[in-house]
């Protein structure tokens, strides 16, 4: 058995178990699943050290036959792209556990359904960057959503139900259509000497270019609605305002980016000539986004928006260093994946305490909060400066490359997303001036600071963001041979020299 | 000179034991008093069921499917089908067996003093065991029949009693009534259309049997007035029966106005047994004739999943929101009469058995939410449930994420397998249809699963009846059923495949 399907496992096991404890009990129902998350942090640390970063071959993979009439395999292997998502989705699944160690209690359903549920997206989680199979892909990223709904539903603030089925359905309907185009791959790979739904076979197959246009928007719709990229980004605001501190850390943290994830690992291999076609339309919309997502950002004033805004800009230069097409801007398009899952837990989760502890989301009823809490206040600070992509911070090492890279190809989509950069900087500083400087008003005077357990929890999150920033080697060099497998598979060359750490 | 035809006992067995049950059944309502009456028929029922499920599978291997000259042929679909109709009956016989949902005495007139009398008196009559057996009986021989003499007779021997179980309900007796006439008056001019159209062939090919019908078309080249003409009148019969659009309009009015332990079971297995005599007959009989009536029957199948998908969205009334959902999934099930290749076919047995099973497991919780006026199917009543009775509303929401097509659930294995053959035969419009009502369908779904989880209730008078031991049994197995063939496809699919052929 991989350590791949035993990191799935565990996740499983530990729903279980929450299962079977006392609901009255609500803090070992806590304990016990921080433990197991805790446990597969673990396995992923393990399974990154174990990781052979010159080797661009799938590791640690592992085929099982599940349907065999349609040949659909439980497959699972992962690259350097995945190896980063994974290890980010299990060191931010116990620090949300941690951080929102009292967010479930004002659900609608006790605390144990919420932990259960969160168990089980982890076990998805780790599944959806691991599948091999495109069938099992596809099986895990739907069934992703339903506890998602539940989480924002069940535990969010606000019009909950709403923001739920607003997600839902966006979702769902992106998904729809990917299904419609797995099949057509599927139904091409029967006629080409073999049913599959291997990602590698999949990738040799020669398709003509009327379909795989079709199949590539198919695809790519799903994908642009999950990231989300403008025009298909409606449903994230209404979710991110709505949804916990915690659950919206893994929704924009993790799950959006099953969607660049999915660019990457499906459009562009699969569909290397469609790639080409509808690269100048992509390029545009994701400089769109940038822009909209950072004005929309400026003229914001709940704190959970804004965060929402910043991300869609923040999409945006993913999906731009995506298409760019050139290894500098592919590279710096994986790491900003990394690097925007830990800034945007470290904007919600210092969000989300401040909401707590104010019990209002307005920017404007804070003000002074250095004054009274400095670490939280000085935290996100720092989320903020991270959002911005302040030199030595990790976010700048990867927006500095995807922007590089793309300059190289589309000089005029750089110069606009450029503008995205100074637009950040107006964003986030008129965030952090309003909340953490000038008078503290009475209403704020009594918040407290973070206590011990919100200090451990925001601690690894800062202190990726610094190390990363100031030493990206590690994480450049597992991502970098993975480009070049994608930029080869694509077809596609770069114009300028390769990368340098 | 006439001789006797051979009959092969042993296939023919299955249909048989049925039918002697039910007759039985008859017996026990005359001779037996009225307080062991109720036991006897269960136990009979769903022993005729378990002895026949038995026989049909010991004779699975057997070399020769002519069962009955040229008229019945058990071959591998009809042998599948067979099976699912009698887990269908036998699940539903653990549903219709709470017999709160029945009027006490069909005869009387609703309202009338002999009804109140019969209800003072604690009379239970439960004819409701026997017509559910003859409806079996028929719905066992409609997809193995091979000529349209055998094929009318087992429609009428299946539709008949579902006409008078229809009009059974306890409550809203009215309603039942009125739903049992319309079911009964469009039941009988389809069975008119079918017949004409059945007519018409012979008059075309000069014989009955569809094996005659193909070696005719084969043979004339299949452009005839009267083979269309037969076509035409033949499939409206047979879509009225699977209730695809525009022949459904019979569905919600039945649907709501049946006793909801009926409707389950009709819903089932009465598409199971349609859908399988309609696809014997495309496949096997018209199959030469194929260009001819692929495009109407494409334009069904897209109109239906259509209509039905957005209908369903503005229903208020549960029961009939789910006869619209059974209309649209009508729609995806006919596109593997279009796509007429042997994907199809197991992908249609097994969507036909995922989709089953979920049904008769939803209408079963439906019997179970009422308040003191009895069942409430109001769907904005079924508010806040979840929070009522957690356990109720997640299976109800399990069995329409079944419907509705999400991973890990049978739907979605189902609706993979049908589209992709879909695909595979040409018809990409038709799944590019499927996948987008499909889109439209997951919104009236979640809209349910939205009331009953993240709504508050404003009515405290609904509330969860906690279901009879054989209810519970009924609705358990669904689940079950749902979630294992949803992650483990292949226990299913594999049969379906092995089992997917027609026989000349």
């Amino acid at each position: 058995m991989s350590i791949l399907t035993s990191m799935q496992l565990l996740p499983l096991i530990g729903a279980l178990i929450v299962g079977f404890l006392p609901a009255s009990n609500a803090k070992l129902v806590k304990q016990v699943a921080l433990g197991f998350s805790l446990l597969v942090t673990l396995a992923s640390i393990v399974m990154a050290l174990g990781f052979d970063r010159n080797n661009s071959a799938l590791q640690f993979t592992e085929v099982r036959t599940w349907i065999s009439a349609f040949n659909i395999n439980y497959a699972v292997g992962i690259d350097g792209m995945a190896l980063v998502l994974i290890l980010m989705t299990t060191i931010l699944v116990p620090i949300v556990f941690l951080a929102g160690w009292n967010e479930s209690e004002n659900g609608r359903w006790n605390v144990k359904v919420f932990y259960i549920l969160l168990l089980i997206l982890e076990t998805m989680m780790i599944g959806v960057f691991s599948a091999t199979d495109v069938f099992l892909f596809y099986v895990i990223f739907e069934a992703m959503l339903i506890p998602v709904y539940f989480l924002i539903g069940g535990y969010g603030s606000g019009d909950r139900a709403a923001a739920a089925m607003k997600f839902l359905l966006y979702s769902l309907f992106g998904g729809l259509l990917m299904l419609a185009a797995v099949i057509g791959l599927y139904i091409i790979s029967t006629n080409q000497g073999g049913a599959t739904f291997d990602i590698a076979r999949l990738s040799e197959l020669t398709i003509d270019s009327t379909t795989q246009n079709w199949l590539f928007l198919g695809f790519f719709i799903a994908f642009a609605i999950k990231a989300p990229l403008w025009p298909f980004h409606t449903w994230l605001p209404t979710a991110a305002k709505s949804a916990t501190a915690g659950t919206s850390t893994l929704l924009l943290g993790v799950l959006d980016k099953v969607g660049t994830y999915g660019m990457i690992r499906f459009c562009m291999s699969f569909f290397p000539d469609a790639t080409k076609t509808f690269t100048p339309i992509i390029i545009t919309l994701a400089v769109i986004s940038i822009l909209y997502g950072a004005f929309l950002a400026i003229g914001q004033k709940d704190i959970n928006s804004l965060i929402a805004f910043t991300s869609i800009s923040h999409f945006g230069f993913i999906t731009l260093g995506i298409f760019a097409l050139t290894s500098q801007s592919l590279t710096g398009a994986i790491f900003y994946m990394v690097n925007h899952g830990f800034s945007t837990a470290a904007l919600f989760l210092t969000a989300g305490w401040m909401i707590k502890r104010r019990g209002s989301s307005q920017i404007a009823d804070f003000g002074g909060l250095q004054r009274v809490a400095p670490v939280l206040a000085w935290s996100f600070f720092l989320a903020g400066m991270s959002a911005l992509a302040l030199p030595g911070l990790s976010s700048f090492v990867s927006e500095f490359l995807v922007l590089l890279g793309s300059y190289a190809k589309y000089p005029v989509a750089a110069i606009l997303g450029t503008l995205g950069i100074i637009l950040a900087a107006l964003y986030v500083l008129l965030a952090v001036q309003r909340a953490i400087h000038g008078e503290t008003p009475a209403s704020s005077a009594g918040i407290s600071d973070l206590n011990l357990r919100e200090k451990i929890a925001i601690a690894p999150v800062i202190a990726v963001l610094v190390f990363l920033g100031f030493y990206p080697k590690p994480a450049l060099e597992v991502i970098n041979p993975t480009t070049q497998t994608i930029m080869t598979n694509a077809g596609v060359s770069d114009p300028v020299a390769k990368v340098g750490k | 000179m006439l001789t006797a035809p051979k009959l092969d006992y042993a296939l023919l067995a299955p249909i048989l034991v049925i039918l002697g049950a039910a007759l039985i059944g008859v017996l026990v309502e005359a001779f037996i008093k009225q307080a062991w009456r109720a036991r006897m028929q269960l136990v009979i029922a769903l022993g005729a069921i378990v002895v026949s499920f038995n026989l049909l599978v010991r004779v699975r291997n057997q070399g020769s499917s002519i069962a009955a000259v040229t008229s019945v042929s058990i071959d591998g679909a009809g042998m599948f089908l067979q099976g699912a109709v009698l887990i269908f009956a036998f699940l539903g016989i653990l549903v219709i067996a709470d017999q709160d949902n029945f009027v006490p005495q069909a005869s009387a007139l609703p309202g009338s003093a002999e009804e109140a009398a019969a209800i003072q008196a604690g009379k239970q009559q439960t004819e409701v065991f026997p017509l559910t057996l003859f409806a079996v009986a028929g719905m066992m021989l409609f997809p193995v029949a091979t000529d349209f003499i055998t094929l009318f007779v087992a429609l009428e021997v299946l539709s008949l009693p579902l006409y008078l179980m229809a009009g059974l309900s306890r409550r809203r007796r009215l309603l039942s009534q009125e739903a049992a006439l319309k079911y009964f008056l469009l039941g009988a001019y389809s069975s008119a259309f079918f017949l004409f159209g059945a007519a018409l062939l012979y008059g075309y090919s000069g014989t009955i049997s569809l094996n005659g019908l193909t070696d005719a078309i084969r043979g004339s080249g299949g452009n005839d007035v009267f083979l269309l003409l037969g076509i035409t009148f033949l499939s409206v019969g047979l879509l009225f029966k699977v209730g695809a659009v525009p022949f459904h309009s019979w569905t919600p009015d039945v649907y709501q106005g049946a006793p909801t332990p009926i409707t389950g079971f009709m819903a089932a297995a009465t598409k199971a047994a349609a859908f399988g005599a309609t696809l014997r007959i495309f496949y096997l009989g018209l199959d030469a004739a194929q260009t001819s009536w692929k495009p109407f029957i494409a334009v069904i199948s897209v109109i239906t999943m259509i209509v039905g998908s957005i209908a369903a969205i503005s229903q208020r009334d549960m029961k009939r929101m789910l006869a619209y959902s059974s209309i649209a999934h009508a729609g995806f099930i006919l596109t593997a009469i279009v796509s007429l290749n042997e994907n199809a076919l197991s992908a249609a047995l097994f969507y036909l058995f995922a989709y089953g099973v979920a049904t008769i497991g939803a209408f079963a919780i439906v019997t179970m939410v009422r308040d003191s006026a009895g069942e409430v199917s109001d769907v904005n009543r079924w508010v806040g449930l979840g929070k009522k009775s957690p356990l109720v509303a997640s299976v109800f929401s399990l069995f329409l994420l079944s419907f509705a097509g999400i991973p890990l659930t049978s739907g979605f294995v189902g609706k993979f397998s049908i589209f992709s053959a879909a695909y595979e035969s040409g018809n990409i419009t038709l799944v590019v249809v499927g996948v987008l009502s499909s889109a439209i369908a997951v919104f009236f779904y979640l809209r349910v699963i939205l009331m009953l989880f993240f709504a508050d209730a404003t009515n405290d008078s609904i509330s969860v009846v906690i279901p009879s031991v054989l209810t519970r049994i009924s609705i358990s197995i669904c689940a079950i059923f749902t979630i294992l063939l949803g992650i483990a496809p292949s226990l299913l699919f594999d049969i379906a495949q092995d089992f997917a052929y027609f026989l000349r």
